[in-house]
């Protein structure tokens, strides 16, 4: 929701209300989005009346009360805003609204499988035709319902780029009529990939949700990534990367209920209680690694992070950690993803092996390249810290505390930079 | 709806007689499915004449009009329900006639 631009000083009770309105919104957003797609046939119709039946939402359910069945009201409201938008724009003939996009009730091999207008969605939304960052983009808004400035600060990206990817991405859906559909089983496992790395994106975005306004961890979006997951897990059973990327959001979210303090403050994993860690999830996720192990087969990027943290996890402690493990998955890690924010990673397991110094030189070959990212200022921070450099290790939490987004770990970099001498 | 299925080639021959009967058979499937328009092969870029008559009279050069190493080589016509059947046709297409192509849909 837009909380911040509207006013300041509002009553007690709508400050409840506007709460429970940020709760079904993160419930219902998708849901609606997806129905409004079935029936209008467009993206943007789609989104625009959802969008507005929040926005009357916001305006009406402070003085009249929620409605007994929100997701219903919100539904509604949206069905009526789109047929009146498509009223105003009558000039467009029945024809041409009909070809927008198809929807194709009956794909036998699969509906009877899957019957989750929102797993369309994301094939929708995840189109090979589409640009990976468009998909991303366009699969946070319409399925995650974030707004664009969250998107914009999820990716490093100016908010107009996002907002002109998402435009330009819905229009190429219309024009070219990319279908709103699940892909046939012959052309569906090299649409799987697009998919899992918007999954993932996803389910960081509510692992690490951004912005000063919302909870610093979003567990309906790490929730929603991981039932997506699983959904397209029982399609596809065999797949390495489907099963390594599902044991991976397991081995995290198990982790996620010690990560941050009662007082809403980041909880690093040397000082986690390993005790309240999720024994189901956890035993479920090295379940996963295991049955990938057994394959034999050359493991994949998720399956390579999902071993990483099944080392994590089997860990009774943090000096019991496995830590040349940890670096020799980070080093095959990086030969299938060359991307700087693996060698960062890859360097706070080599200060846990080898000591702060050669992490820290190692990190500060990257700065080029991750200077606009605040894990890069807060590793560096913390490496600093550990060295005894406290005029430096200041600077960087100030860096890293100008670009952190999620309130918990502001709350962490701010504790940090001020008990330093 | 209707694509133009354009097909990009970076090499002055023509194609095999291998490509071109796999080619044929290809246009005989979309014929039998429905999905044939019109589809052709292109002469080579020398043989292309630009024409521009939006001035006081008509000036005819010679082309082609983009100077480039991949081409235009030929294209067809499809006709499909949605963009995926389309790819799943335009990679049945790419595969008979060995070349790049792009799908583009028509307004």
């Amino acid at each position: 929701m837009q909380s911040k631009a509207r006013g300041a000083a509002v009553p007690v009770n709508t400050v409840d209300v506007r709460a429970a309105i940020t709760y079904v919104h993160h419930e219902e957003w998708a849901r609606i989005v997806a129905a409004l797609t079935r029936r209008f046939g467009d993206l943007d119709i789609a989104e625009e009346a959802a969008a507005e039946a929040f926005a009357n939402a916001v305006e009406h359910w402070p003085a009249e009360g929620m409605p007994p069945n929100p997701g219903a009201w919100l539904t509604t409201v949206a069905i009526r805003r789109a047929i009146d938008r498509l009223r105003r724009e009558n000039k467009r003939d029945d024809k041409e609204k009909e070809a927008q996009m198809s929807y194709d009730e009956d794909r036998p091999e699969l509906s009877v499988a899957i019957e989750d207008d929102r797993l369309r969605l994301i094939f929708t939304c995840c189109h090979p035709s589409l640009a990976l960052d468009a998909r991303v983009a366009l699969t946070l808004r319409m399925v995650g319902g974030l707004t664009v400035p969250e998107i914009a600060r999820a990716f490093l990206v100016q908010e107009t780029a996002i907002g002109q990817r998402i435009t330009r991405a819905k229009a190429k859906i219309r024009a070219a009529r990319i279908p709103y559909n699940l892909p046939s089983t012959e052309a569906l496992p090299t649409r799987i990939s697009g998919v899992l790395a918007v999954l993932y994106l996803v389910f960081n975005e509510g692992y690490l949700a951004t912005g000063p306004d919302t909870d610093p961890v979003r567990q309906e979006l790490t929730a929603e990534a991981i039932r997506l997951t699983r959904s397209i897990r029982a399609l596809m059973p065999d797949d390495g990367e489907v099963a390594g990327l599902l044991a991976l959001m397991l081995l995290i979210e198990a982790r996620r209920s010690a990560r941050v303090s009662a007082t809403g403050e980041l909880i690093t994993l040397d000082r986690q209680d390993r005790g309240a860690w999720d024994a189901p999830l956890i035993s479920e996720g090295h379940g996963l690694v295991r049955e990938r192990l057994a394959s034999g087969l050359a493991p994949g990027r998720y399956q390579l992070l999902a071993a990483i943290n099944a080392v994590h996890t089997s860990a009774r402690d943090m000096r019991d950690t496995d830590w040349s493990q940890v670096v020799a998955l980070y080093d095959l890690l990086a030969r299938l993803d060359r991307s700087p924010i693996v060698a960062l990673n890859r360097a706070i397991a080599v200060a846990e092996l080898e000591g702060a110094e050669p992490a820290l030189i190692a990190i500060e070959q990257l700065e080029d390249k991750l200077v606009g990212y605040h894990a890069y200022h807060a590793t560096r921070a913390d490496l600093l810290r550990r060295l005894g450099r406290s005029e430096k290790a200041r600077a960087a939490y100030d860096q890293a505390l100008q670009l952190a987004g999620n309130t918990a770990e502001t709350a962490y970099l701010k504790r940090r930079r001020d008990e330093l001498g | 709806m209707q694509y133009l299925v354009s097909v990009i080639h970076d090499k002055r021959e023509l194609g095999t007689e291998a490509e071109r009967a796999a080619v044929s058979a290809f246009n005989q499937r979309l014929k039998a499915k429905g999905h044939w328009v019109f589809a052709g092969g292109l002469g080579s870029p020398d043989t292309a004449t630009v024409i521009d008559n939006r001035g006081e009279e008509a000036i005819f050069t010679d082309g082609p009009f983009l100077e480039s190493k991949e081409y235009l080589a030929g294209f067809w016509v499809m006709e499909a329900p949605d963009m995926d059947v389309m790819l799943e046709l335009a990679a049945e297409a790419s595969k008979a006639c060995n070349r790049k192509l792009e799908v583009r849909p028509f307004l």
